[in-house]
């Protein structure tokens, strides 16, 4: 069978992601997984999932944006407010696979009605408005008050009295409160499983003919303009696309906590960096090197936990060392003079 | 009269947005980087002059004004230092996004060594402005001190930067190696030393900024610069990026729309209709108020 | 250029397996360790070698660092009073703290990391929202957690967790109680961070409870997490609106704030705060004269001038170079009342975690507690503790008991 190297390739990024799978079971079964380290898997897997959607955003797609965790909120918000309200009625297994298409088809929508005035901007503008559009996601689902009683749905933007409900009403997003008791459904091969999903549309999509016209739009959107590429069609293809992976990161979110708040801290500008902190130290573009980047950038602040207040102290160090050794041109000139007569082992020792 | 005293109420925040969007528009326009960093500067210009002033607090006036040039100096030179170790290793990285996650680093480590430092206690900053402003209309209008001054020296940056900008070498310099990196070198402009000179002006800024966003309000905590930070760089790209009479508009205006839209529709919902205004003005303006249209070649 | 990129990809790769497996099997080993050592425990625990290991959960680095710290120096205060003073039983104890940043995601990770390291009983997460994520995991554990500081009503609806503050509902009925017995205002105005658990929280109770009662609410106006430096329109429109009294359900940062620039608006109404509002005269530099007359229900104050709070406060500061707020103070209490309900039922440290809970559980019914935050605390089996917030208000820059 005629492989060609796009192929093997994607083939060793599903085989990284499938081996890491089996070790971790391995080690679970042997009893060898601690609570801590067992803990991490779940989270590790959505962030690998956020940081391609957001590769093909920043690295395929070539706009940068600042508000992904937005979509990430809304598809955390709408899984979760459905399996709320669903708890009793639908037995776990069908309720959290039609949570995930209810988080990715919503997340989806605002990808693209988001995209709309979004695609239209360049650079830096372009990033300030999803940065923008995060910000109102946030604050917007803070207002939320959503409760259900004897006679249904319930909704207001201004407080919980508003809603009026009878004595036997449950709130389902209680503003700031947001939503608790969240059924915890997920878990790491789930996740795992997820993550693959989104690996092989990714993957697939950028070797495919639209995956080209995207990246030609990236490289050069006059040129490709003029060669009869719809540009607006395939950005907001990518853009919705990226949007509802980044849903379905969500929906994996909001049903491993039992508390979901639309804090800055989950789903804030910040948070959303952090994704791009992911994408970028794993390569823009490089879409197996932002689930590698993921899971270590995840795994970095855990392992520091020995050094107290220290952490996020050494943390940061470690993160713009680790910047500065990947991206400076000087030191990669260096590495590469220093060890253009080494064998390829120990340029992979140095380097780290 | 109370839509005057809310229109003052956002003069009064826009005027702090503004100062350190004129900061921030330095660096970004310049060296065309997002200085992800700069509210942190602010906070540590805040912290010398909390510490400085906290030491010389019996020498009044002469305390207060020691304090806040010591702060100007030091911000300076961290700027210049944060440049030459963080920033400048990066430049001509094969993408601009490396230097930006490299000042998120460098956020950090500002952020977790003033945690360390001065411990996550709020600290409450004795405003450097004494003067309680003036009154009109038999007290009901006010205008605070700190305001009247922020808008002034505001002014006053402004012109000094137009000038400094457009009628010094250095200033041309920096002109050119916003337009070009590559061919300001071969006219002979030393790129390293103009972007580490708009680091050490923009870092100076940040320090006043510093003085008078924690003189109007007075909470100085290891996080105080970094929601002003981007509210900055919201202001300098509302104003138009590189623009640095645009960074003052974009400042004012977002201060003003911040305390209208939270009066008169929502104060939950506020945020949300600041970043709503901000996305319809780049809508219909993509390169903001005073921004120029670059055409595009292929 | 492409071949670079190979060797970093390749450098991750290799990186990821070694991260991976070291992430793996390092703690992987403690865990084996310290599943060695409880066993060893067990065999040695006629001779006094075991130890109790109580952990505690708070934000120890980001904007809530204050809290956190709070919690977890306090409670190390407690823990290393009670070893001096010869343990629990007879037994010393083992105490260490983690971060989680204020964020619940983290926050269970915390407890996931202290459990490795043989926890048996909690005290936290500080945080509402973030107790009540890790509160899912001792549930399946089954692990006995006594959050200090957790104040929302989801945070104890286990059977395994209990609080030693008061619940946020609890406050703001309290709170709309007290203003009305005491005939303060006809015109209230809340200011409150509707992006905060425990702040939205005591709103929407505060609000619920003042519908029947002799003042009326006349602005009520939020602020966020993102937005709250600027609070001349909250406080314009409480103006405006007549307000004789501002509620302000939220921490004293904000607070102080408010004070400030209510006073440069010449806008002098009664404010009227809850716990959260303890810490306001320990801020550093503040100006106490802004606080002048401010009322407050809160459990803690630290200027009191009982013995139990007078040393408390000093051996604080000796340590930690801080006046401790009502968080500390929480944790503090949180730790003895561990203490009591363990010597309650003679419980010993080579118990299983479960039974350690168990028992702790049935303790907390039936133990009548005297601490830092009240003098006398009983607890439901719902995990609500019982106890009077007291009014204070402060005169000349110190807490006078409102009575």
């Amino acid at each position: 069978m005629h492989m060609d190297k796009k192929t093997k390739d994607n083939l060793i990024t599903y085989g990284i992601v499938i081996a890491a799978f089996l070790v971790v079971e391995v080690l679970a079964m042997t009893g060898k997984l601690s609570s801590h380290m067992g803990g991490l898997l779940v989270p590790m897997t959505y962030y690998a999932i956020i940081a391609v959607a957001l590769n093909l955003c920043v690295g395929i797609l070539g706009e940068l944006s600042i508000g992904h965790c937005g979509f990430m909120c809304i598809g955390a918000f709408t899984s979760a407010t459905f399996s709320k309200v669903m708890a009793d009625k639908i037995p776990s297994g069908p309720r959290f696979f039609i949570a995930f298409i209810i988080g990715i088809a919503v997340a989806a929508l605002f990808g693209f009605l988001i995209g709309i005035p979004v695609l239209r901007l360049k650079g830096d503008y372009l990033a300030i408005v999803t940065l923008a559009f995060g910000e109102i996601i946030k604050n917007v689902i803070n207002a939320f008050y959503i409760g259900v009683d004897s006679k249904g749905f319930h909704f207001s933007m201004e407080n919980q009295m508003a809603l009026n409900l009878e004595s036997d009403g449950t709130m389902i997003i209680n503003g700031a409160m947001g939503i608790t008791g969240t059924p915890k459904d997920a878990n790491f091969m789930i996740g795992i499983g997820v993550l693959l999903i989104s690996l092989v549309i990714v993957l697939n999509l950028i070797n495919s003919r639209d995956g080209r016209a995207i990246m030609a739009i990236r490289d050069n959107h006059i040129a490709a303009e003029a060669s009869g590429i719809n540009v607006t069609r395939y950005k907001m293809l990518a853009f919705t696309i990226s949007a509802a992976i980044a849903g379905s990161a969500g929906v994996l979110y909001s049903h491993n906590i039992t508390t979901l708040t639309a804090s800055s801290q989950y789903f804030g500008y910040n948070a959303s960096i952090m994704i791009l902190v992911y994408v970028v130290l794993g390569g823009i573009g490089n879409i197996r090197g932002s689930v590698v980047a993921a899971c270590i950038l995840y795994l970095l602040p855990e392992l520091l936990r020995g050094l107290n207040k220290y952490r996020m102290l050494i943390y940061s160090i470690v993160l713009i060392v680790m910047m500065i050794v990947n991206w400076s041109p000087k030191v990669i000139e260096w590495r590469k003079r220093t060890f253009a007569n080494f064998g390829f082992k120990k340029k992979v020792k140095v380097v780290k | 009269m109370s839509f005057l005293t809310y229109l003052i109420n956002g003069l009064s925040l826009g005027s702090i947005y503004a100062i350190i969007a004129l900061g921030y528009t330095m660096v970004y326009g310049i060296a065309k980087m997002l200085n992800f960093a700069h509210g942190d500067f602010i906070m540590v210009g805040c912290y010398v002059i909390f510490s400085i002033s906290g030491a010389l607090s019996g020498n009044g006036v002469m305390g207060t004004v020691i304090a806040v040039v010591v702060s100007i100096v030091l911000c300076s030179l961290l700027g210049i230092t944060t440049e030459f170790i963080a920033y400048r290793p990066l430049r001509g990285a094969a993408s601009p996004l490396a230097v930006l996650i490299t000042a998120i680093g460098v956020s950090y480590f500002l952020e977790n060594l003033a945690l360390i430092i001065f411990g996550a206690d709020v600290k409450s900053f004795s405003s450097v402005i004494t003067w309680k402003g003036i009154s009109f209309a038999g007290g009901q209008l006010k205008i605070q001190g700190v305001t009247i001054v922020t808008i002034v020296i505001s002014l006053v940056i402004l012109i000094c930067l137009q000038l400094f900008i457009n009628k010094t070498k250095q200033g041309q310099a920096m002109l050119a190696v916003a337009e070009d990196k590559g061919a300001a070198t071969l006219m002979g402009i030393n790129v390293n030393k103009t972007i580490m000179l708009t680091f050490a002006i923009g870092s100076a800024l940040a320090a006043i900024a510093g003085a008078l966003l924690c003189s109007a309000y007075p909470n100085l905590s290891p996080y105080v610069g970094a929601m002003p930070g981007i509210k900055a760089f919201v202001a300098a790209v509302l104003g138009g990026i590189g623009s640095i009479p645009g960074a003052m508009i974009g400042g004012l205006v977002l201060g003003i729309v911040e305390i209208l839209s939270k009066t008169y529709i929502s104060s939950q919902l506020s945020d949300a209709i600041v970043f709503g205004i901000l996305v319809i003005v780049l809508i219909v303006k993509p390169t903001g108020i005073l921004g120029k249209v670059i055409q595009e070649k292929v | 250029m492409k071949k670079f990129n190979k060797v970093i990809s390749a450098f991750m790769t290799s990186a990821m397996v070694t991260a991976m497996l070291a992430g793996c099997t390092d703690p992987a080993s403690t865990a084996t360790t310290n599943s060695q050592e409880p066993a060893q425990a067990t065999e040695s625990s006629s001779d006094n070698g075991a130890t109790f290991k109580i952990g505690a959960i708070g934000p120890l680095t980001g904007g809530a660092a204050v809290y956190g710290n709070a919690v977890c120096n306090a409670a190390e205060l407690a823990v290393e009073e009670i070893n001096a003073a010869g343990g629990i039983n007879g037994y010393q104890v083992e105490y260490s703290k983690e971060d989680d940043e204020l964020n619940a995601e983290k926050s269970v990770n915390a407890y996931n990391t202290l459990k490795d390291w043989g926890m048996q009983i909690l005290v936290g997460s500080t945080t509402s929202a973030c107790s009540i994520a890790v509160s899912e995991n001792t549930k399946a554990d089954n692990m006995f957690q006594l959050t200090p500081s957790g104040s929302a009503e989801e945070c104890v609806k286990y059977d395994n967790v209990f609080r030693v503050c008061f619940s946020d509902p609890n406050q703001g009925i309290a709170s709309a109680q007290y203003i009305a017995d005491h005939n303060l205002a006809t015109k209230v105005g809340i200011i409150y961070d509707s992006s905060d658990v425990y702040s939205s929280g005591i709103c929407q109770k505060f609000t619920e409870e003042a519908k029947d009662k002799n003042f009326e609410i006349v602005s009520s106006e939020a602020f966020t997490a993102d937005n709250a430096t600027d609070f001349s329109v909250q406080l314009q429109k409480a103006k405006d609106a007549g307000a004789d009294l501002v509620f302000l359900p939220i921490y004293y940062q904000a607070a102080s704030l408010i004070l400030t620039q209510a006073n440069t608006m010449d806008y002098k109404p009664v404010f009227f705060g809850v716990d959260g509002m303890d810490g306001i005269l320990s801020v550093e530099n503040f100006d106490t004269k802004l606080a002048e007359g401010v009322m407050l229900l809160t459990p803690f104050a630290a200027d009191a001038k009982d013995d139990l709070t007078v040393n408390f406060v000093k051996n604080y500061q000796e340590k930690y170079g801080e006046v401790p707020n009502q968080f500390a103070a929480d944790a503090y209490d949180a730790v003895y009342i561990i203490k009591q309900a363990l010597e309650a039922k003679s419980v010993t440290p080579d118990m299983s975690t479960s039974d350690i809970c168990e028992a702790l559980k049935g303790a907390m019914t039936e133990i009548e507690a005297s601490g830092l935050t009240s003098a006398k605390m009983t607890w439901e089996a719902s995990g609500e503790p019982n106890k009077e917030p007291k009014a204070v208000v402060i005169k000349e820059g110190a807490y006078v008991s409102a009575e």
